[in-house]
């Protein structure tokens, strides 16, 4: 059997972002990248389903964009996947979605996957439609936001979640695609030995020129900051002065304190 | 401009956020139709067509029966956009119309603008502005970003049937998760979040919340981490809760989680990151490490 899974690396969310020069996109300067955290729910998941189908399963991972996403393909390994195919696109930022999902299609057209595992949505980008783009076009089996997966016999079992904690349960044939959301499992950490192990499996690389053949449907016009709602107030500064200022305002605030 | 709305039922019930889409639709200026698979006893107050196909016939969500539905009134209307609520229906169905009509699709819009539409990005903390290079286009909507529409108008329905035949079967609902902790109920809800650190950091959050009289409340990671139990999660997928006092400890401000706590009557976020979106719900943002702040106010409280 064979199993995909897509990983996107994304910038720490933590950081401060600041428009590229076109103005479409952050400027990726000083910026500290990590594997989006839905697709290490994937790929976890993924690399379970590997370990439960032992040697009759080889576990593919898949990532475009340019030379600094190895790394984030390198983690995915040493948690277990077999084998990586890197495509390289060092102007992935500019691409949408149905690009994206295009290449991805492009690639796995050829190679027949039974199963993909994807991130329910990117954290910088956020448009949750890759999975499902990739799905429709290869004409896959599809569900999304998995909160729980079990696979037998052909069948995949599928926990969707949806609003206010209620959960949706389906069965899928194969071949089939799902996207993975936030507590699917608990992501391992890569161990030393794996970590050793993962750099002798194989990162193939593909120009990204020979897989796009599709023009962006969606153009990026600006890149900014949410305008200030304004009326809050920000404190700065050494904390026990803060700790003072704070219990000043909720004193005068709220009914909480007197 | 002519625009479709996907509205929702979940077991025979019709979604409220329905009314989301027709106040989107206001605001676009467009002239609408629906299209439901619902049922006629619980049909929106709308002026225009709605579509309907009988839920006790076509069953639960099947995405490939739905999608069926929406290309057959595609194929009637000839909309130029295709609205959705960005709810599980909506990113799970969205995505296979936009590919089935090889068109852009939008995805969480917040706002509109002269330039295309806004949403999100970045963990909430920037916008793009976002315009579409195909004729038709397919949308999906932030819950709470538009204003709900009032309930009225009477539809004029008209029927649809169809099949399909579905490589997907759906096999049932399993309910929320019991919550033996009532947040509803508090005063003052100290919230941990990721900002937190390590799963033996929470008793500080704790110790807060008790020298306020609260109860301890979580985000979502950190009770995916198995730090705090499920039953103090707040935010769409946990509780909604809008006590006198909410403080929120490392939280970022993730659109899931302001859902669920926005209504309370004085907000005060901790966060390191001056940025962090939570900022723009907070009455005060303390710019500050949690870990020396928390403890430093819980002491001067006491
Ligand atoms: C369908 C769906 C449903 C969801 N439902 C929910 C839900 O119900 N509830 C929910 O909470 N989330 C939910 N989420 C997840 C949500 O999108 C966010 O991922 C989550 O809320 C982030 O949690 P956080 O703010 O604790 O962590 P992060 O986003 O990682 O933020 C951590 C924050 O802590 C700050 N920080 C870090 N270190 C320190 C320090 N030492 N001192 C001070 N500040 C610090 C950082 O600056 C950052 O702002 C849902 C997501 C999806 C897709
Ligand atoms: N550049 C990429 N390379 C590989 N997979 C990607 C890439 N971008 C997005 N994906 C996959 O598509 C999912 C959804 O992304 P998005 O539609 O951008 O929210 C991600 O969680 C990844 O699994």
């Amino acid at each position: 059997m064979k199993l995909l899974v897509c990983i996107k690396q994304v910038p720490d969310m933590e950081s401060r972002f600041k428009p590229n020069g076109s103005g479409t996109w952050f400027d990726e300067a000083d910026l500290a990248w990590r594997m989006n955290e839905y697709d290490e729910y994937a790929v976890e998941e993924a690399v379970r389903l590997r370990e439960q189908l032992g040697e009759s399963a080889e576990l593919t991972v898949l990532s475009i964009g340019p030379d600094r996403v190895v790394e984030a393909i390198k983690k995915a390994l040493a948690m277990g996947a077999d084998r990586a195919v890197h495509i390289q696109d060092p102007a992935v930022a500019d691409k949408d979605p149905w690009q994206i999902a295009s290449i991805i299609v492009a690639h796995a057209r050829e190679q027949q996957y039974d199963l993909i595992f994807t991130g329910m949505q990117s954290q910088d980008r956020g448009s949750a439609q890759v999975g499902v783009l990739v799905a429709e076009q290869l004409g896959l089996s599809c569900a999304t936001t998995l909160v729980g997966f079990s696979y037998e016999n052909g069948i995949v079992t599928a926990k969707r979640e949806l609003e206010g904690g209620i959960k949706g349960v389906a069965r899928l044939r194969l071949p089939a695609l799902v996207t993975c959301q936030l507590g699917l499992n608990v992501p391992r950490y890569p161990t030393l030995p794996n970590i050793m192990k993962a750099k002798k499996k194989e990162i193939a690389a593909l120009p990204v020129d020979g897989l796009l053949a599709e023009p962006a449907v969606a153009v990026t016009t600006s890149f900014h900051p949410p305008a200030k709602k304004g009326g809050g107030v920000v404190l700065e500064g050494e904390v026990g002065v803060l700790v003072d200022k704070v219990i000043g305002i909720l004193k005068e605030k709220t009914a909480i304190l007197r | 401009m002519k625009s479709l709305l996907i509205g929702e039922y979940r077991e025979g019930r019709l979604l409220d956020t329905t009314y989301e889409l027709i106040g989107f639709a206001g605001q676009l200026g467009a002239e609408s139709a629906m299209l439901l698979v619902g049922s006629d006893s619980q049909l929106p107050a709308f002026n225009g067509t709605i579509y309907l196909a009988d839920a006790g016939v076509c069953g639960e969500y099947n995405p490939d029966l739905h999608k069926q539905l929406i290309l057959e009134v595609v194929g009637k209307l000839n909309p130029d956009c295709i609205v959705f609520m960005h709810t599980s229906y909506g990113w799970d169905l969205a995505p296979r119309v936009a590919a089935a009509l090889k068109c852009a699709q939008i995805s969480e819009i917040v706002a509109i603008t002269d330039n295309g539409f806004e949403v999100g990005c970045c963990n909430a903390k920037m916008r793009r502005t976002v315009r579409s290079a195909t004729g038709r286009t397919v949308l999906t909507i932030q819950a709470g970003a538009f204003p709900v529409a009032g309930r009225e108008g009477t539809p004029c329905v008209e029927q649809l049937t169809t099949a399909v035949t579905s490589t997907l079967e759906f096999v049932g609902y399993e309910p929320a998760e019991a919550k033996d902790v009532d947040l509803a109920k508090a005063d003052v809800i100290v919230t941990a979040g990721r900002g937190v650190g390590k799963k033996e950091n929470v008793p500080v959050i704790q110790a807060l919340a008790k020298a306020l009289g609260g109860e301890l409340g979580a985000s979502r990671p950190v009770v995916d981490a198995g730090w705090v139990d499920h039953s103090h999660q707040v935010g769409t997928t946990g509780q909604t809760v809008s006590p006198k006092l909410y403080i929120a400890c490392g939280v970022s401000g993730a659109i899931q989680h302001l859902a669920g706590m926005k209504k309370s009557d004085f907000i005060v976020a901790i966060n390191k990151d001056k940025d962090a979106p939570i900022g723009e719900v907070a009455d005060l943002l303390v710019v500050a490490d949690v870990m020396q702040f928390v403890p430093a106010l819980t002491a001067k409280l006491q």
